[in-house]
Order: C-alpha cells, then structure tokens, then sequence
C-alpha cells in the first residue's frame, strides 16, 4: 500500500482537519463537534437549512459541497462507514435557521439509521426535519425496486438543487420536493478498473483482476452486475450511457445536467475521453446538454474507475442548477 | 448463589472489549468477504476506547455499559454503532438501581437490548445480520432459565453460536451485503459474528462471576 498516511485511525480527522485549513474562505469546523464541516453562510435565519453526510473516502464528497447556496452543514464519517447520529444531529443544529432542515443523503443502511436517530434527538429541541435519499444508482437493484437503489453521485445534483431551492426562500417542504424532484431526474452508473483499500485494512477487499472491468460497481467496491474484458474508452462510455438512458426512458429534445466523476485513481484526461463520446451519444438521440460537468467530483479512496450521471432537467431544475453557488468542489 | 453483584462490573465490559480487540483483524475480513471490510476496525476502535474509559473505575455494570453505548452511538457511527449502542443503552436501563442481577434480570435485560436494535433497525430472523444471532440466543436464556442462571447462559451462548453460523447459508436481505444476492451466501455475517462474541464473552463473564 503506496499511501500518505500517518496513524490510519486519525486519518479523517486529519484529512477535515486540512480541508478546513484550505478552504477557510468557505467554511468552518463546528465548535462543538470536529466530525461536522458548516459553510461560513450558515445558518441563515429564516431559510431551510440543508445537511447531508456520509463516510469519508468519497473526497471532495460530501465535506467539498459545503458553501454557499449548497449544503449548510456536513456529518463525517468514518472511512466508508456513516457518522454517527449525534453528528448528523449537530449538522442540522448547526444549519438550522428556524425554517427546518432538508437532510439529504445516499440510500446507505447506516446512514439511514443515523438520520432517523439524529431527527429523532433534534425533534425534541422543535427542529423540524426533513429528509431525501439519493438512488441513483441504476445497477444497484432492478428498476421495480428503485428505493433500494444507493445514492451515488447524482447526490450532487440533489445538493445543488435542494440549496439553491432554499437561497431562494422557499419552505421545507418545497426544498424537500425540489430535491426529490432532482433525484428522481438523475440516473448513475459506475465502471471499476481497479480496487480500493481501506488503509486500517491494508489492502484491498475485492479484486478486479487485470483486463477486466466491473460494470456497475458500488462506490464502496459493491459489486456490479457484470465481470467482463476491459474494453476501449468509446465502448466502455458507449455501455455506461446505454445503461443508464434505457433506465431513464427520456423523451427526445430533453434538456440534460451530465457529469462524468473518477472514482480516485483514474487519470482525469481519460474521464474526458469517456466525455467526449457520452456527448456525441447523447446528441444522436436528440438530447441537449445545459450543462456538463467532468473531474473527481465523488470517489472512492483510490479506486480506478468512472462514474456517469445524467439528470434530465426542466425549467425549475435548470434554474435551480444555473443559481450560483460556491463551495469547495463545485 | 445465582446472581452477580450490578456494583463493581465494568470488568464484564472490558472483557467484552478484549475480545472484539483480539478480533478485530477477523472480523474486517468476513467483513470483506461481503461488506467492506472496516467491521473489525470500526468495532475494536469503539469497544477499545469505552474500555479504556472504564478501566479501573468502579462502575456499575449498567455504567459501565451506558460508556460503551455513548462511544459507540457518539464517535463510531455507521451502522453497528446505532445499532450496538442502542442494544446496551437499553441493556443498561433495564439495569438501573438493580444491586443484584438474577436470571430475571437478565432476561428482561437482553429483551430490553434486543428491542433497543429493532427500534432503531429493520432486520428480522433469516436477513443475514446480528439479528440472526440475537434473537435465537435471548429465546434461548429465557427457555432454559428454570433450569437456572449459568444453565441460560449456556444455553444463551450455544443459540448465539447456532444462530452466528446459521448465516452461512443465508443470503443478505439488509444492509452493505444485500446488494450482492446470491453472492453473499457461503459466508458469516460480521454483524451476527461480532453478537455472537459479545453473547458469548458476556455469558463466560458472568458465569465467571455467580458465586
């Protein structure tokens, strides 16, 4: 294991402990809990505050969506493990305005027991709690079974457009909507060339043999629906769109939001080449990019692969997604 | 006799420790198997440190047990640390101002535990999860209690390990595992693993202790 890594168990605190160092312009840790990244815009008093959280390993996801118009407050987790309750419960003390908090995150056993246990302890202090789980992951469960999916990078659609739904004053209930409208619109699909290891572990606990790719992979290494030879770029991106544009049944002439994010260790030109042939795909069924976005965005410690999102956008999604924004990673 | 003093018991939690310490690399490997491997690490780092916090107090055992839930519901997270830190959260209420523990007691401290992880979890019997391992040891303790207290912690802990093993064969319905299907079959659950060390450690403990 070829790593920077002092003790493997102060790696997340040190690695939030750097990010707020670099991005101090943006954002803070909470006073209270070192397991929490807030905006330096939160709270806003009267605005619906929006929370999400989730293991570490996914850099910039989730701490690098923390800023202005986006997530008001961050939960940490350990490495690939949810935080714990008491820190998504400071999360959303901490982006609370007195309007109620949009909790958004992946669809994770874990992480859903947290949130309900941290709603429940907030309840208690008369802070109305709101929440949306992301599954967006095509290959994670058949289209009939869609609430089982895992939330994957679409989850950043769903924080840009929850945040910019509550810049703009609207109630929680109308943030929570926007931001289940956004992940309903969105559609995932990952591609692994090579795995991760966890540093405690040491090395890595699923293998992808070299040659071969997994298609539909996890963003924990969960394993996909297929094994098969290692194609060229064009092909590979050819069988990520495909997958993910018959799951989404889009009519053509939709407007899109496209991202393309490298699980880790993949070299961001090649995520360019995969991008380059998704957009010709795209264009030969008739569907318009507004907007594509194409680098890490959401990995997986130093995982070797790609990810593929598409949102099919229309005119409040598109509004909501041109509202300006800045945070760490977006 | 046939019960435990409550007073002076934080050593039945540092022995529970010590052996989800002792096992930590074995548990973040079937962990891999079918998760992601970070049980062991995740576990040891909770249970170490609520051991270290214990050590050398004097501490009921409820106490003592309300340490462990805090680290883990406070600093651990993912999914074990809800779930264990509310099964002894609650172990522990059931506890409270009790200066003995009889069989009684114990019983209606695993049910207690046992309801705390379903209030917070959705597993049943066969899902491939701790539950696999919980359920059959606490009907176990309390089907062989009239045959008295060390006779249901044996029984608790020979139901503890059927039930562990028994998620062999099952496939994962729950959780990081479930994805795999049929893939996860063939192989223990960490969580049903990790119960059944923590049952069977408390039941060698105790019996330890009845004097």
């Amino acid at each position: 294991m070829q790593r920077f890594i002092n003790n493997p168990d102060d790696l997340v605190d040190e690695t939030v402990a750097g990010f707020v160092k670099v991005h101090r312009d943006l954002v803070h840790l909470d006073a209270g809990n070192p397991r929490v990244v807030v905006s330096n815009a939160a709270p806003q008093q009267g605005r619906v505050g929006i929370v999400t959280g989730g293991g570490s390993g996914h850099e910039p996801a989730f701490i690098g969506y923390a800023g202005r118009n986006m997530v008001d407050a961050v939960a940490v987790g350990e490495l690939f493990s949810s935080p714990t309750a008491k820190s998504f419960a400071d999360a959303i003390r901490a982006a609370d305005g007195g309007a109620g908090v949009a909790v958004l995150y992946g669809n994770y056993a874990g992480d859903n027991m947290n949130v309900k246990m941290a709603a429940r302890m907030v309840a208690r202090e008369g802070i109305e709690v709101a929440t949306v789980v992301a599954n967006d992951d095509v290959c994670s469960a058949p289209p009939g079974e869609r609430a089982k999916r895992r939330g994957v990078a679409g989850e950043i659609f769903m924080w840009k457009i929850g945040g910019a739904k509550a810049a703009q004053g609207a109630s929680l209930a109308e943030v929570q909507a926007a931001a289940q409208k956004a992940i309903d619109a969105c559609r995932s699909v990952g591609v692994g060339l090579g795995p991760c290891t966890l540093p405690g572990v040491g090395h890595p606990n699923f293998q992808i043999e070299p040659g071969t790719m997994e298609v539909g992979i996890g963003h924990h290494g969960e394993p996909g629906t297929r094994v098969e030879a290692l194609k060229t770029a064009n092909e590979v991106a050819d069988d990520m769109l495909k997958i993910v544009m018959e799951d989404h049944a889009l009519p053509a002439g939709t407007e899109l939001a496209v991202l393309v994010s490298g699980l880790g260790a993949t070299p961001v030109n090649e995520l360019y080449v995969l991008y380059d042939r998704i957009e010709a795909g795209l264009t030969a069924m008739g569907m318009g990019i507004h907007r594509a976005l194409v680098g890490n965005y959401f990995t997986s410690l130093e995982m070797v692969g790609a990810t593929l999102t598409v949102m099919a956008l229309d005119a409040e999604l598109k509004a909501l997604l041109d509202l300006e924004t800045a945070s760490p990673a977006l | 006799m046939t019960t435990i003093q409550n007073a002076d018991q934080a050593t039945i939690v540092e022995e529970l420790a010590a052996v989800i310490v002792a096992n930590k690399a074995f548990l973040s490997e079937i962990d891999g198997k079918i998760g992601d491997g970070d049980h062991g690490i995740n576990m040891a780092k909770g249970f170490g440190r609520a051991a270290e916090r214990i050590h050398g107090k004097d501490m009921t055992l409820d106490a003592a047990m309300l340490v462990l839930s805090d680290v883990l519901m406070s600093e651990i997270g993912g999914s074990m640390g809800p779930l264990y830190g509310l099964m002894f959260e609650d172990m522990a209420g059931a506890l409270t101002g009790r200066e003995v523990i009889d069989a009684a007691t114990f019983s209606t401290m695993l049910n207690a535990g046992l309801e705390g992880v379903r209030g917070v979890g959705s597993a049943e019997v066969g899902d491939k999860t701790l539950m696999d391992t919980l359920v059959p040891a606490v009907a176990a303790f309390d089907a062989a209690q009239g045959q008295g207290f060390a006779a249901a912690l044996r029984a608790m802990a020979a139901a503890a390990e059927t039930g562990r093993d028994s998620t062999i064969d099952l496939v994962a319905k729950i959780g990081r595992a479930s994805r795999l299907g049929e893939r996860s079959r063939g192989v223990l659950d960490a969580g049903a693993t990790s119960c059944c060390m923590i049952l069977t450690t408390l039941a060698q403990s105790v019996q330890r202790r009845l004097a």
